[in-house]
């Protein structure tokens, strides 16, 4: 561990300093491409932004939403409803991917049949459109198992929605972690479950943060499913219970506007930046995570 | 080693705690603000079309009952019945009458409910400002225009003293009970229309479509004409009696034909049972014209009211 190779870049002398005329030209796309993709986000904040000024203050989250006074109308039903719904998908989606992620990699024999069906399978279910699962939520969980429409049934939808998503990047982790880790600590004599609880998940923690929130970032801006499985789009007070009925904060924003009335077209906007402010909160828990937590072999 | 690595484990398991913890100070706190004894829910879905008008009927309702819960779905007419009749709403907003399908899939069930017509919607026809030659239009002429397999892309093909101006139309999509109702009206069979114009499931986009085009022409519920009246120009129609523009007055003396449709809602007579939706229907039935002036929407007239009072209290009376 003495000497840790430098990380971001690699050096190499050999490259350094030839000249090929291609090199300027393929560096310029490179970065066309980035400010593209910049370009982008800064024109749709600045739009977001400036649309939804004159209503981006405390109304917004401390008022509920209002037909009857677009001046009063608030958004806050939806933001707490967002974050219960996240929270419960998160809390649903991150130990079963985990322990899913732990079974494929560290237990499952790579050459049977069944374990690379299943491995094929998860990969596929990522690309499986959101509406699809919606579908799923309303016929198994809500109708079903009889849990109706409520924020348990709207969680355990996204749950399902984003678990491959935390498969494949908890894998991905645990796959990083060095096998001279492994072999390390089971030549000390610890069990495989010691060596996978003390050794490879708290190294694997950084990639597996990543993974999670990139997958709550899907969840989270998730409307197609919630549509089907009862999120209403007129609730004026706060779920109190997983069995409550709710909104979230793409619902409001789509209903908002779809109104007649030029206010809540603002208020949509201004809604969008909320939504943009907690994704990029959430963004900022998995950097710090990941460089909290990272280490170095 | 161990020991830091231990530490990791637990920061992360806080760190998830803290996510928990925080999504759990949400809830709680529902302010009542009344003196009234009702609480409990009462579970509305449906059309997107009536949903502001009884989302309006469930604020002015809570402001005096703080405890009673409201919330209002918006998944279409089709799809408000489809729970509906599976006994998960205790009301369903609806654009059109419930059809016979709908009907047996209630009565599957056993879901029993009533009819109430809550307001009055002129569908209205607009036109871009900067359209001076048309004022009127024949529901001939609108089915020239609209009618399957319709050639018509230019004003003068509607009209000879039209001028030579291509034809734009917007319209809603074809899942909404505003496209279901002017093709049954206009084209005498529901959902046949033609299929080459600009559907939107968002009426602001039919707004900007029409505003921005000057050859533009579309349809869609009064309150949006009245939102935009400044963007569009909005047609008077000749349903054979004469020239006649969407207002309150002529969709209430029915003047305003073919287009002011009926809106409803539909109660379920399980529901009625419970006070609070009980309570709730009584007020929306009491205040429908406040509602209706509020949602922007147009009010019942005399008969209609009448009607709506009958068909309150032959419901509490199934509802026993």
């Amino acid at each position: 561990m003495t000497t840790a190779p430098a990380r971001h870049r690699t050096e190499n002398p050999s490259l350094a300093g030839r000249f090929r005329p291609l090199e300027p030209l393929f560096k310029g796309m490179l970065l066309a491409s980035l400010a593209l993709a910049v370009l982008f986000l800064v024109v749709l904040l600045s739009y977001v932004v400036t649309e939804g000024w004159d209503r981006l203050d405390p109304r917004l989250w401390e008022n509920f939403p209002s037909k009857l006074y677009p001046e009063r109308a608030g958004a806050q039903s939806a933001i707490v409803g967002t974050i219960y719904v996240i929270a419960l998908t998160g809390a649903f989606c991150v130990p079963i991917g985990v322990m899913t992620a732990i079974y494929l990699e560290e237990y499952a024999d790579g050459s049977r049949w069944w374990n690379r069906m299943i491995e094929l399978n998860i990969q596929n279910l990522a690309g499986v459109p959101s509406i699809v699962y919606g579908i799923l939520g309303l016929g198994v969980i809500a109708r079903g198992l009889d849990l109706g429409r409520t924020l348990l049934t709207a969680s355990l939808t996204l749950s399902l929605l984003v678990l491959p998503v935390v498969i494949i990047a908890a894998r991905e982790a645990i796959r990083a972690v060095p096998g001279s880790i492994r072999q390390a600590s089971l030549a000390l004599g610890a069990t495989p479950w010691q060596t996978i609880a003390r050794q490879v998940l708290p190294a694997a923690v950084p990639g597996i943060a990543t993974g999670v929130i990139l997958a709550l970032s899907r969840a989270i801006g998730e409307a197609a499913p919630l549509l089907l499985l009862g999120a209403v789009t007129h609730i004026t007070f706060n779920p109190s219970g997983i069995t409550d009925s709710y909104t979230v904060l793409p619902i409001q924003i789509f209903n908002w506007t779809k109104q007649p009335e030029a206010e809540f077209h603002t208020l949509a906007s201004a809604a969008i930046v909320i939504l943009l402010f907690i994704l990029l909160a959430m963004n900022s828990v998995a950097i710090w995570v990941r460089n909290r937590y990272q280490k170095r072999w | 080693m161990t020991i830091s690595m231990r530490a990791t484990v637990r920061t992360a398991a806080v760190l998830s705690g803290l996510a928990l913890a925080l999504s759990a100070c949400g809830g709680g706190g529902t302010d009542d603000a009344s003196g009234s004894e009702l609480s409990g829910s009462v579970k509305i879905d449906g059309s997107s079309t009536v949903a502001p008008l009884t989302t309006v009927a469930s604020e002015l309702f809570t402001e005096e009952n703080g405890r009673v819960q409201i919330p209002v779905g918006t998944s279409g007419t089709g799809g408000g019945f489809e729970k509906f009749c599976a006994g998960e709403t205790d009301i369903s907003n609806a654009s059109r009458p419930i059809k016979d399908e709908e009907k047996a899939a209630c009565a599957a069930k056993g879901v029993k409910y009533s009819e109430f017509t809550v307001a009055n919607d002129a569908l209205s026809v607009v036109v871009s400002k900067e359209n001076t030659w048309a004022t009127c239009l024949t529901v001939e002429q609108l089915k020239k225009i609209w009618e399957p397999g319709s050639k018509v892309n230019n004003w003068k093909q509607i009209d000879a003293s039209f001028p030579d101006e291509p034809l734009k139309l917007f319209g809603p999509g074809t899942d909404s009970g505003t496209f279901d109702y002017f093709t049954a009206e206009i084209n005498g069979e529901e959902g046949a229309s033609r299929s080459d114009f600009q559907p939107s499931e968002d009426d602001n986009v039919i707004v900007q479509g029409v505003s921005g085009s000057k050859g533009g022409l579309g349809y869609f519920g009064f309150s949006y004409y009245e939102e935009n009246a400044d963007k569009l120009k909005v047609l008077q129609i000749d349903g054979g009696a004469g020239c006649v523009a969407p207002s309150v007055a002529a969709a209430q003396d029915g003047t305003y034909k073919p287009l002011a449709r009926p809106l409803f809602i539909y109660p379920s007579a399980e529901a009625l049972k419970r006070p609070e939706a009980l309570a709730f229907v009584e007020y929306y039935v009491g205040n429908h014209a406040k509602i209706a002036e509020a949602a922007k929407f147009v009010p019942l007239n005399a008969t209609q009211e009448t009607a709506l009072k009958q068909a309150l209290d032959a419901l509490k009376t199934q509802a026993g």
